[in-house]
């Protein structure tokens, strides 16, 4: 026990402590987590009418980053799996960096969710034993299962290993390994059941398509790894930690072919829509083309296939991809834009509109709204951060028990 | 504000009230609005405190026992008739052996007046404004314009037309109409109308995302909401192919005057900010053996409804003689809402 709280106090003041880049990092993400407050306590007192979503077009911001950031979530797996599968040796001396991520970007998941409730003071009507679990009827139950596994699972695998590393120990693998393998068909699972979440539903003729489970997988296998590479790139800079080229090779080449999938998938999807061009294929046209003198999404989804294209042509080249200094991040970071476009903008919206009814309903987010979800995103940079920062302290050998301590 | 100006277009009437008249009454509500809210935090505080705990924590209504319910409607009957200054009753009434609920529209004879858009919100206590929330829409259907003119017209143009001039000219086509039409008079020479509400199927997929069965069917045949239990998730309103349900995005603004004080826990009582609802077949009345709201209305008799189960019923004879058809049947929704033609 006296160790276990050695580790939590150890990992938190290494964590805590830092450079001044550090603390105006901090800050800047504590300052959107304050204006959150304020614009929670608008919904939360007032209800959703704080929001821009109607009847119409239901589901809107929360509902598109939860999407996104679950692929996010998932995409741990692009480092885990190499790791304990291929024994990828570099990338397994950090592979706890990216379960982290999975951790704050599931902790962001429910953050989205419980703005998205109409009433999240009742969430615990969704509790089985207290509440009503209609699972397995409900897409949404299966949702809730997968997500708090995938987080505990992690919690589990990270901290486990950095709390044995704390103590100069080796990890128990009889034990531990099982759980990595068990995670990483988990992480497959939540992207799987968040695509199954939105494409079981016909009402939603865009959506109502069995490839959104592997456009789910193929665009989050890009977006994640893409914003792991930054991750290491910014730790790598910051750090004395060593992160390996090959490591983040890996991961770039990694990014590269699942966006040559997502897009293939995507020009699949528009000419299957396109061609036949039925009235199913009215919420493709209109985001695309705009319908109606209605045409708000349009640009963003030529911004998205243009990122996505842009950043696919400039991974191909090695050049491009090894330049880890300055290329390799920028393309990066226009798939990761890309893609959290492509997912809300080009994926959720679109799927309401129109309505079944063949009504044209367009929307954008309210301040509240969009406060609300920077905050979010802050809450989960915040995390990650110091999770991330901690860990770094321990991999490094700087935090770590010793009797008197 | 922001919310009428977008997502509402003020209906009116035929010869019902103008806009301006609609704004007035818009003004003086929302005072009164204010005025309950501050007698609430003022005066029964306590009381309201407790009403809200015990109805937060009680559990779904299905799952209720007799004296659970009987408790629950009667913390209700109090609070409502608190809040709305007038006895204000609520019905816990189970459905009724050997009744199905069915419902026949005859849209040869609608001629859109909205009458049971209207009906139907007067009936079932829904927000009048911010958000306004009606359940019944009546979309206008082009009867579409053919033209000799475009008969060569289309694309392309060489080496033969392969989409004619005629096509997209929306005659009967769903998708193309809309429920926002504002004529001097109806029905317009150039139209016909096609109402929709809850369809009442009987395999709902509302029913079947919902995560925490808030929703469910009914023995009767209708698709019910437990208010008190609802999330607030909007799974069903993304899973429901005839757009039939609603959210109260704000606290529902129902006017003290306007309260229609005769309801049931499964049906019309006053709902509160963030639950979805939408049309019960006006289980309040129907299951006493009065016709919904919207049929007792309906100036043209379009509108019929009764018991599947009895040879003799009205609508029964209609699904025998008539020639009737379900909206979206490729979906397997199995609606019990018929629409038929002479």
């Amino acid at each position: 026990m006296k160790r276990f709280t050695s580790f939590v106090v150890s990992f938190l003041c290494y964590a805590l402590r830092g450079g001044a880049k550090y603390y105006a990092w901090l800050s800047f993400l504590g300052f959107f987590i304050l204006i959150m407050l304020f614009t929670t306590y608008q919904q939360l007192t007032k209800g959703l009418i704080v929001t821009n979503l109607t009847d119409q077009v239901t589901w809107g911001v929360y509902l598109s980053n939860f999407v996104f950031l679950v692929g996010v979530a998932a995409a741990a797996v692009t480092v885990v799996f190499p790791s304990y599968v291929y024994h990828h040796k570099k990338l397994k001396e950090i592979v706890v960096l990216g379960e982290l991520l999975a951790i704050a970007a599931v902790t962001m998941c429910i953050i989205f969710v419980l703005y998205h409730m109409g009433r999240p003071d009742r969430l615990w009507h969704i509790i089985p034993g207290i509440g009503i679990f209609n699972w397995p009827n409900s897409m949404l139950t299966w949702d809730v299962l997968v997500l708090n596994g995938y987080l505990l699972l992690n919690l589990f695998c990270a901290f486990y290993y950095l709390y044995k590393k704390y103590n100069g120990q080796e990890v128990n693998k009889a034990v531990y390994m099982p759980v990595v393998y068990v995670s990483i068909v988990w992480a497959l699972s939540i992207h799987t059941v968040t695509a199954f979440l939105l494409n079981t539903m016909p009402a939603r003729p865009m959506w109502f398509h069995s490839m959104m489970p592997i456009r789910f997988i193929s665009t989050a296998f890009a977006s994640g790894p893409a914003l792991i590479i930054i991750a290491f790139l910014i730790i790598r800079n910051n750090t004395e930690l060593k992160i390996s080229d090959e490591a983040i090779d890996l991961l770039s080449q990694i990014v590269v072919w699942c966006l040559g999938i997502a897009l293939f998938l995507a020009m699949s999807e528009i000419v299957t829509e396109l061609y036949p061009s039925t009235e199913h294929s009215y919420s493709l046209k209109y985001l695309m083309f705009g319908k109606h003198g209605l045409s708000k999404l349009v640009p963003w989804f030529w911004t998205s296939i243009i990122l996505m294209i842009t950043a696919f042509v400039m991974l191909l080249v090695p050049r491009i991809r090894k330049d880890q200094r300055f290329l390799l991040p920028l393309a990066c970071a226009i798939t990761f834009i890309g893609i959290w476009i492509e997912k809300g903008m080009g994926l959720v919206l679109p799927g309401f509109i129109p309505s079944p009814i063949g009504e044209f309903t367009e929307y954008s987010p309210s301040w509240v709204e969009i406060f609300n979800s920077l905050g979010a995103w802050a809450v989960g940079l915040f995390m990650f951060t110091i999770m991330v920062k901690g860990a770094v302290g321990i991999l490094l050998g700087e935090v770590k028990y010793s009797e008197g301590a | 504000m922001k919310r009428e100006d977008k997502k509402t277009t003020i209906e009116k009437n035929i010869e019902g009230s103008t806009r301006r008249d609609f704004l007035k009454k818009t003004g003086s509500l929302s005072v009164a609005g204010l005025a309950g809210v501050a007698t609430l935090m003022t005066g029964t505080k306590d009381a309201q405190a407790r009403v809200t705990w015990a109805e937060w924590f009680q559990t779904n209504y299905r799952l209720m026992t007799e004296e659970e319910k009987r408790e629950a409607i009667e913390r209700l009957e109090k609070r409502y008739s608190e809040e709305y200054g007038k006895k204000v009753t609520v019905d816990g009434r189970p459905a009724q052996k050997n009744v199905l609920f069915g419902y026949a529209l005859n849209i040869q004879k609608c001629i859109g007046c909205r009458r049971c858009v209207k009906a139907c919100v007067k009936e079932n206590n829904q927000s009048r404004h911010d958000p306004e929330i009606e359940w019944i829409r009546v979309i206008r259907m082009e009867k579409g314009k053919f033209s000799a003119e475009d008969m060569d017209k289309g694309y392309p143009s060489d080496y033969g037309i392969q989409v004619g001039g005629n096509a997209y000219k929306n005659a009967g086509v769903v998708l193309e109409g809309q429920h926002y039409y504002q004529p001097e008079r109806v029905p317009e020479k150039d139209a016909f109308y096609f109402p929709i509400q809850c369809m009442q199927c009987e395999k709902p997929p509302c029913v079947k995302v919902c995560p925490v069965r808030t929703t469910y069917r009914e023995p009767d045949g209708i698709v019910v909401i437990d208010y008190n239990w609802c999330i607030g998730c909007r799974m069903c309103m993304g899973a429901c192919p005839y757009w039939a349900r609603r959210f109260n995005w704000g606290e529902p603004n129902l006017p003290k005057e306007e309260m229609n004080p005769d309801t049931h826990y499964l049906g019309n009582r006053p709902r509160m900010k963030g639950v979805v609802e939408k049309c019960t077949f006006c289980l309040q009345r129907t299951r006493k053996g009065r016709y919904t709201a919207c049929v007792e209305v309906c100036p043209v008799g379009a509108r019929k409804f009764g018991n599947l189960l009895d040879p003799e019923s009205e609508v029964r004879r209609i699904l025998e003689r008539k020639r009737v058809f379900r909206l979206r049947v490729d979906l397997n929704t199995f609606p019990k809402f018929f629409y038929f033609i002479d």
